[in-house]
């Protein structure tokens, strides 16, 4: 058996060992991640570079309305966005931005919510995960843009309670729409990863089903729920995004789009704003889920990352 | 046979478990079917540290598991302090102790034990109040903030021994509570239980395959045989001390001796029956040839 200097020293590495890992890891992320920008950039630029002066790579045209160089695009930030309004480009994608993560944000709450909550009543009831499951993947094969015209065109025509239906509600719920398979099935998954006998540990505790759910399934899912919420997260960016598109939802980063492609024969470089405003939202929606993981995950998981000791 | 075999307490006594002519068959009428326990009647008495022991397959797991109402006996009663096994677990009439720890690596070592209080409503000065208490008893007062997997494998399961105390409960259930152990910290861990299981005044039934840890246990030794599960022997051991000395006096190797050659005598009756199973087998392959 261990004394207690060996343990405590154990716990003390494994203290120093979690710090180096989130503190350490951070800056290295941050390095990396620019580093990777630079790299893109870069390759962006030589691809370019190398159509020569007939500006064509194959099949592929490398001329400025086709690959607007890096410097294009990053100028393109600070011109006006419609002339006379004095608001520049950058102001633009960053407000769609911050309309467009609202979206993003409320449609994941949704998701998050009935993803859960399938869960549960999957793993409470048997048959509801057997008759469910088939659904909730085929949920997933039908094509969201396919969808959003008619989600859109079931919104106009509807009213609950004393609220109208408003337009940005069909975004929201097409991102939740997105969202909460990852999360149901990550969730089911965690839900019934509790080995038999902690199980029946509660059972010796007389301990309700809810008991159960609140004590020991649910902390024992978090390992299983945190991916899941991530990849929910990045989807219900992207399915925000597409439903703005595909019902012409001013506002957000998706009307954005339409709106400078229809413009790009004057100016190619403001597509790309929007683009990297989109991939910007979707990077910042990832590291809000990652401030979340580590909160969570600095208590409740052990070395092995696993729930229970065995 | 059964004559020689004392299965009841002392008499005028009222026995915390009762159990009573119980059957156990898994899968009835299929053809997986198994008959786990048959006509097990024990009767366990207060304070009393019985120990149940047999080869693989012999059924005092399952035991264990219908006295705690983990699962259903097919027939017979099990009665707990004069309650019905169901009304038992209910009530928290025992704290059972599993092989694996089974803490939850997410709690501290002191939120651990607290969890059954917890359940229970307890508000938390009282929680805290009684988990230093129980942790003092198993001697991990230090570890309180420690996370279960900061700790060594006998510590975990002295704290799923606290817990199992936590609520205070007459009866201790331990399936072989450490058998993962090495063997140090096994004989280690007999001492304490001892200790604690002396100190609280515990009702215990204590499933294991170590013969010498059933003895320096035990006031009495539960031998069983499997297919179909059933009470072949018990001895009665009632050690004078239970100091390390005593491992090595000449009464504990008596009663080593007693509880293996009850144990050989099971194997032998089922030397017999694969004889004749054989036989059958081969019986019928013959039939089947021609």
């Amino acid at each position: 058996m261990s004394g207690p200097s060996d343990v405590g020293s154990g716990r003390a590495a494994h203290r120093r060992a979690v710090s180096h890992r989130h503190h350490g890891g951070g800056l290295r992320q941050v390095t990396l991640g620019a580093a990777g920008l630079a790299l893109v950039a870069l390759f962006w630029e030589l691809l370019k570079a190398s159509g020569g002066s007939d500006h064509t790579l194959g099949i592929v045209s490398t001329d400025d309305a086709s690959m607007p160089g890096v410097a294009a695009i990053w100028s393109a930030f600070f011109q006006e966005d419609v002339r006379g309004q004095g608001r520049t480009v950058g102001a633009a994608v960053l407000s769609g931005g911050w309309y467009s993560f609202r979206l993003a944000v409320a449609g994941f709450v949704v998701a998050l919510i009935v993803g859960v909550a399938l869960a549960l009543l999957m793993q409470r009831i048997h048959v509801a995960e057997q008759a469910w499951v088939p659904y909730v993947v085929l949920s997933q094969t039908v094509p969201l843009i396919a969808l959003a015209p008619l989600i859109a065109g079931w919104g106009g025509s509807l009213t609950v309670g004393p609220f109208d239906w408003k337009p940005w509600l069909s975004a929201t719920g097409m991102a939740g729409y997105l969202a909460f398979f990852p999360i149901t099935i990550g969730a089911l998954r965690g839900l019934k990863s509790p080995q038999i006998q902690a199980v029946e540990l509660m059972d010796t505790y007389a301990a309700s089903w809810w008991q159960t759910i609140v004590k020991l399934r649910l902390p024992a899912s978090v390992p299983y729920l945190l991916p899941a919420l991530k990849l929910g997260a990045a989807q219900a960016v992207v399915g925000t995004i597409v439903s703005e598109i595909s019902i012409g939802l001013k506002g957000g980063i998706g009307r954005l789009i339409i709106d400078y492609f229809q413009k790009a024969s004057g100016d190619p470089s403001r597509v790309f704003t929007a683009f990297i405003g989109a991939a910007v939202l979707g990077l910042v929606v990832a590291a809000i889920v990652g401030v979340v993981e580590f909160a969570l995950m600095r208590n409740l998981a052990g070395p092995s990352g696993q729930g229970v000791s065995v | 046979m059964s004559g020689l075999i004392r299965r009841t307490a002392r008499p005028g006594i009222v026995p915390v478990v009762a159990v009573e002519a119980v059957d156990k068959v898994f899968n009835p009428g299929k053809v997986n079917q198994v008959d786990a326990l048959a006509g097990i009647s024990l009767s366990v008495a207060p304070g009393e540290f019985v120990s149940l022991i047999g080869p693989s397959g012999c059924g005092k797991s399952t035991l264990l598991r219908l006295i705690a109402d983990l699962s259903q006996p097919t027939a017979g009663t099990i009665r707990i302090n004069n309650k019905t096994a169901h009304q038992a677990r209910l009530d928290l009439d025992y704290g059972m102790a599993f092989q694996h720890a089974g803490l939850f690596d997410w709690r501290t070592v002191r939120r651990n034990v607290e969890l059954p209080l917890e359940l229970r409503g307890w508000d938390r000065s009282k929680r805290s109040e009684r988990a230093a208490e129980m942790l003092s008893l198993v001697k991990l007062s230090d570890f309180a903030s420690h996370y279960p997997w900061e700790l060594s494998g006998g510590m975990q399961q002295r704290v799923a021994i606290a817990r199992a105390l936590a609520m205070d409960p007459p009866l201790l259930l331990m399936d072989e509570p450490f058998g993962a152990l090495d063997e140090m910290t096994r004989e280690h861990m007999q001492a304490e239980l001892i200790r604690i299981c002396s100190a609280t005044g515990k009702t215990t039934i204590f499933v294991t395959h170590s013969i010498p840890e059933a003895v320096y246990l035990s006031n009495r030794v539960v031998v069983m045989s499997p297919r179909p599960g059933r009470i072949t022997k018990v001895v009665d051991v009632a050690l004078d001390t239970r100091s390390d000395e005593a491992r090595q006096s000449a009464a504990f190797f008596a009663k080593i001796t007693e509880v293996r050659e009850a144990l050989r005598a099971v194997e032998r009756v089922d030397e017999r029956v694969d004889e004749r199973v054989d036989a059958v087998v081969d019986v019928g392959l013959g039939l089947e040839d021609r």
